[in-house]
């Protein structure tokens, strides 16, 4: 991979991060534009959660990692403490995994 | 800095090095699988400092190591890295005030700080969160990566591990608990998130990834019609 391949994505990424600090700023955007480009991020991050926890590629990345994901949720909804969400997720993809599950 | 650790509570800063902690396992994988694939050793270290996206990193590698161009690498990054876009717009506030703390903040937005980010109102903790979460997982994340690409084989089985689930894991922890409101509001954003979710996992089949996550932005018409009032607090 050369270097300025490297640096293509690396400028571009720069891009991208550093037009809504500096625009925003400029722009004075009203209240309303404001809420819905929160809702806008909460509604990007939940879109990421559900891809990355059930497709790898183009295809579905077996039960095991949607398992784990899906306990994360559950034990959310119950107020458990973050590291425990977090480690018991891992943990029950990985166990699930060593039992064979794909 | 010193008052970035006051305005945090122990709470939030032993989460944001959990965090850390998970990342660097997977920044160590990353480097460790562009040196065993054959990269030289710079590439993963480079671009992991220049690019700082864990998803775009292992996707333009992975193009390269499957043979593909260097300009298709650099595009399937790019996509994948689009949703730092809207996100910057959605926590440029948190980055600071002067023009030096924007232009080194920006490099430092991931989805996890944003997802710190969002779940607090209040500008000084919101500020102290961005800054928290993204130097430290700015330092975990290189240092892993050298780490893996210094071990150049492949270092460990991340996936025995569990570590894929570890990502949507996290976001998921930070960003649910404010979806669970009763009021219109959270209402309407929780119909957004879940028409927006279906449809970019309905078209990850058909499209490059990044491009169905992004798509999940039609999910925002549901929100259009629902009165937001003055009190902007957490989505």
């Amino acid at each position: 991979m050369p270097l300025i391949a490297v640096l293509a994505l690396a400028a571009g990424t720069y891009a991208f991060r550093l037009a809504g600090p500096v625009l925003r700023h400029r722009l004075r955007l009203p209240g309303r534009l404001r809420h819905l480009l929160s809702v806008a991020a909460t509604v990007l991050l939940i879109a990421l959660v559900a891809t990355s926890a059930l497709t790898e590629g183009h295809g579905f990345a077996g039960w095991a990692r949607p398992a784990g994901v899906l306990v994360a949720g559950i034990l959310t909804l119950r107020r458990a403490p973050f590291p425990l969400i977090v480690v018991l997720a891992a943990a029950t993809t990985a166990v699930l995994r060593l039992l064979g599950v794909p | 800095m010193h008052s970035l650790w006051r305005t945090l509570d122990r709470g939030t800063l032993r989460d944001i090095a959990l965090v850390c902690l998970a990342d660097a396992m997977v920044g160590a994988a990353f480097g460790a699988i562009a040196v065993s694939g054959g990269l030289p050793a710079w590439v993963p270290v480079v671009m992991s400092l220049l690019v700082f996206a864990g998803g775009a990193q292992f996707a333009a590698v992975g193009v390269v190591l499957s043979g593909g161009a260097p300009l298709a690498a650099v595009a399937a990054g790019l996509v994948l890295n689009a949703r730092l876009l809207p996100f910057g717009f959605a926590v440029g506030d948190a980055l600071g005030d002067r023009w030096w703390t924007r232009l080194t903040g920006a490099h430092l937005l991931t989805d996890e700080a944003v997802a710190f980010v969002l779940r607090d109102a209040d500008p000084r903790r919101r500020h102290a969160a961005f800054w928290a979460c993204g130097l430290g997982l700015f330092i975990s994340w290189n240092a892993a990566v050298v780490l893996g690409a210094l071990a150049g084989r492949d270092i460990g089985d991340t996936a025995a591990l569990g570590l894929d689930a570890a990502f949507p894991a996290v976001l998921l922890a930070l960003v649910l608990p404010s979806l669970t409101e009763r009021n219109v509001r959270t209402a309407a954003l929780r119909r957004a998130c879940v028409s927006g979710a279906a449809v970019a996992v309905a078209a990850t089949p058909f499209l490059p990834a990044g491009l169905p996550v992004l798509l999940a932005l039609t999910g925002l018409v549901l929100t259009v019609r629902t009165p937001y009032g003055s009190e902007v607090s957490c989505p």
